[in-house]
C-alpha cells in the first residue's frame, strides 16, 4: 500500500472484478443454489443504462428524488442542529423535547409512511416528511453529543474575555461541534437516501424508487437494476459531497490519515 | 483589591473550599499553592466569576464580584486556544469582543504576538504550534484583552522542565512591562518563588495555612533555601534538599 497510483489501481481493479464475476455468472446460467440464470447480465444491463440515459424520463427520475432528498435532509440539517444545540445547552428544551424524541426515535421512518399519507395532502410531501424525519435524528444526537463534549475551557475562555451566551454559541458551540455534526451528517444522509427510495416504492409519483419498482411489477428485470446502480450511484455522489464539505469545514482538525 | 472573606466554594452539596480569607493586593503577583485536590483551581473559578460562592464574599474593589467579565482573565493550562482559528485571530477575539474596529484588532494583536516572540506565526492554527508556543498565544491572547486581573491555572503545568523555564522568564519580563494584578496558580514551589511576590499556602482542607514573601521575587538563580524549606513544611512535605 506504497503509492496512491497503486492505491487506486487496486480500488479501480476490485469494482471491474465484481463486474466480470458478474457477467461471468449470469452469462454461464450458473445454478448453485444460488440461481445465476434468472439474473440479467452485465452486459444486458449496461445497454439498457445507455438506453435509458437517452430518455427524458430518467433524467426526471433523478430529478424527482434528488429534489426530495435535498429538501428533507435540509430541513434535517436545520432543525436536527438547532435542536441537538439546544437540548445540549439548555434543561428546559432538553426536559421539553427530549421524552418525545426518545418515543419517537425508535420507530424506523419507512412505518411513518401511513402517518405521512394522513398528514400531507399529496405523495411528494409525505416523501419529504419520511426523508427529513430518517435523518433529522442521527444529526440531532450526533449534535447534541458534540455539544455537550466541547471543553470547558474554551467557553470559560470566552466569558472571561466578556463575552455572552451569543458569543459563546456563534464562536464556540457551532464551530467546535462541527466535527461531531459532519459524521452526524454522513449517517442522516445515508438513512435519507433509503428512506426517499423506500418511501418512492412505496407511495411515489416518478423517482428512482418508484421506476425500480415499476419495472419490477412489469418483470423488466434489467430495468430493475438499472434503477439500482442509479441508487447507489446517486447515493454514494450524496454522501462523497458530505464528506467533502465535512472536510473542508474541519481542515483545523490534526491531521488523520485520509481514506 | 481583591477580598476574600470566609468563601465557601462546593458543587453541589460537598465543598470544595470552606472559610477561605485572602488578599490581594493590587499590582502583585500572588502565587497560590496546596496539596491536589485543595481547591485552588476551584477558586481560580470563583474569581473569575465562572461559579457562584455558596458562602461568604469575594470582593473586587469593595463590589461583590458577580458574573464573567472582561477584567478577569483566565489562563488555562490546556492553553484554551480555538483549534479553528489562526494565531492572528485567537489573539483578536477579546478585542472583537470588546467591539474593537477591526484595523486596531489586527494592529493589537499583531503586536502582542511579537512581544511573545511569536511574530511570523501569525497565520498558523494551533494545532501546528508546540505546546509552550500555544502557551504563548495564550498569555498574548489574555494581555491583548487588557483585564485587571490574570487568573492563570497552572498555565506552564504540562510543559517540559526547559520550556517551563523559559515561560517562566517570559512572563516576568511582559508583567515587567505591563504591570498586571495576577493570581497564579501552580503546584510547583521553584516556580512560586521565582515568579511571585507573595505565595498563600493553602492546606488540603483549602483553608491558607500561611502566606509567605518571596524573599527575591523574579531573580532568577535566586538561593531560596530557608523559604522554600518554610514552605515546604507547611504543605507538609518533608524539605528533602532545600
Amino acid at each position: 500500500m506504497s503509492s496512491p497510483t497503486v492505491r487506486w489501481v487496486v480500488r479501480i481493479g476490485s469494482l471491474t472484478a465484481a463486474l466480470v464475476a458478474w457477467q461471468l455468472l449470469t452469462a454461464a446460467d450458473v445454478r448453485l443454489w444460488v440461481r445465476f440464470d434468472q439474473l440479467p447480465t452485465a452486459v444486458e444491463v449496461a445497454e439498457r443504462f445507455w438506453a435509458a440515459a437517452q430518455t427524458g424520463e430518467y433524467y426526471q427520475d433523478l430529478g424527482s428524488s434528488l429534489g426530495r432528498i435535498l429538501a428533507g435532509f435540509a430541513l434535517a440539517v436545520v432543525l436536527g442542529v438547532s435542536s441537538g444545540v439546544a437540548i445540549a445547552r439548555s434543561t428546559l428544551v432538553h426536559d421539553i423535547l427530549q421524552p418525545v424524541f426518545e418515543v419517537v426515535r425508535p420507530i424506523p421512518a419507512i412505518a411513518l409512511v401511513p402517518i405521512a399519507i394522513l398528514l400531507f395532502p399529496t405523495n411528494e410531501e409525505g416523501i419529504i416528511f419520511i426523508t427529513f424525519v430518517a435523518s433529522f435524528f442521527p444529526i440531532m444526537v450526533s449534535t447534541r453529543h458534540a455539544v455537550r463534549a466541547l471543553p470547558t475551557s474554551w467557553e470559560d475562555a470566552i466569558r472571561t474575555m466578556g463575552g455572552g451566551r451569543r458569543r459563546v454559541l456563534v464562536n464556540v458551540v457551532l464551530p467546535g461541534a462541527l466535527p461531531g455534526v459532519f459524521s452526524g451528517l454522513s449517517v442522516g444522509i445515508g438513512v435519507a437516501w433509503i428512506c426517499v427510495i423506500s418511501a418512492e416504492m412505496i407511495s411515489g409519483q416518478f423517482g428512482v424508487g418508484y421506476r425500480t419498482w415499476q419495472s419490477y411489477t412489469v418483470v423488466d428485470y434489467p430495468g430493475v437494476l438499472v434503477g439500482m446502480i442509479t441508487i447507489g450511484l446517486l447515493g454514494w455522489l450524496t454522501s462523497a459531497s458530505v464528506e467533502l464539505a465535512g472536510r473542508r469545514a474541519t481542515r483545523w482538525l490534526p491531521r488523520e490519515k485520509q481514506s | 483589591m481583591i477580598d476574600l472573606r470566609g468563601v465557601r466554594l462546593g458543587y453541589g452539596r460537598t465543598a470544595v473550599l470552606s472559610e477561605l480569607d485572602l488578599a490581594v493586593r493590587e499590582g502583585e503577583i500572588l502565587v497560590v499553592v496546596g496539596p491536589s485536590g485543595c481547591g485552588k483551581s476551584t477558586l481560580l473559578r470563583a474569581l473569575a466569576g465562572l461559579l457562584p460562592t455558596s458562602g461568604g464574599e469575594i470582593l473586587l474593589d469593595g463590589r461583590p464580584v458577580r458574573g464573567t467579565s472582561a477584567e478577569r482573565a483566565l489562563v488555562f493550562q490546556d492553553d484554551g486556544l480555538l483549534p479553528w482559528r489562526t494565531v492572528l485571530r485567537n489573539v483578536e477575539l477579546p478585542l472583537a469582543i470588546r467591539g474593537a474596529a477591526k484595523a486596531e484588532r489586527r494592529a493589537r494583536a499583531v503586536e502582542w504576538i511579537e512581544k511573545v516572540g511569536l511574530a511570523g506565526y501569525e497565520r498558523r492554527l494551533p494545532r501546528e504550534l508546540s505546546g509552550g508556543m500555544r502557551q504563548r498565544v495564550q498569555l498574548a491572547r489574555t494581555l491583548a484583552g487588557t483585564p485587571r486581573i490574570v487568573l492563570a491555572d497552572e498555565p506552564f503545568g504540562a510543559l517540559d522542565a526547559q520550556t517551563r523555564a523559559s515561560m517562566q522568564r517570559l512572563l516576568v519580563k511582559v508583567w515587567q512591562a505591563h504591570p498586571t494584578t495576577v493570581v497564579f496558580v501552580t503546584h510547583d514551589v521553584d516556580e512560586a518563588l521565582y515568579v511571585g511576590d507573595r505565595i498563600a499556602v493553602l492546606d488540603r482542607s483549602g483553608r491558607v495555612e500561611r502566606i509567605v514573601e518571596s524573599p527575591f521575587p523574579r531573580v532568577a538563580d535566586a538561593d531560596t533555601g530557608s523559604v522554600k524549606a518554610e514552605i515546604l513544611s507547611a504543605l507538609g512535605v518533608m524539605a528533602e534538599a532545600a
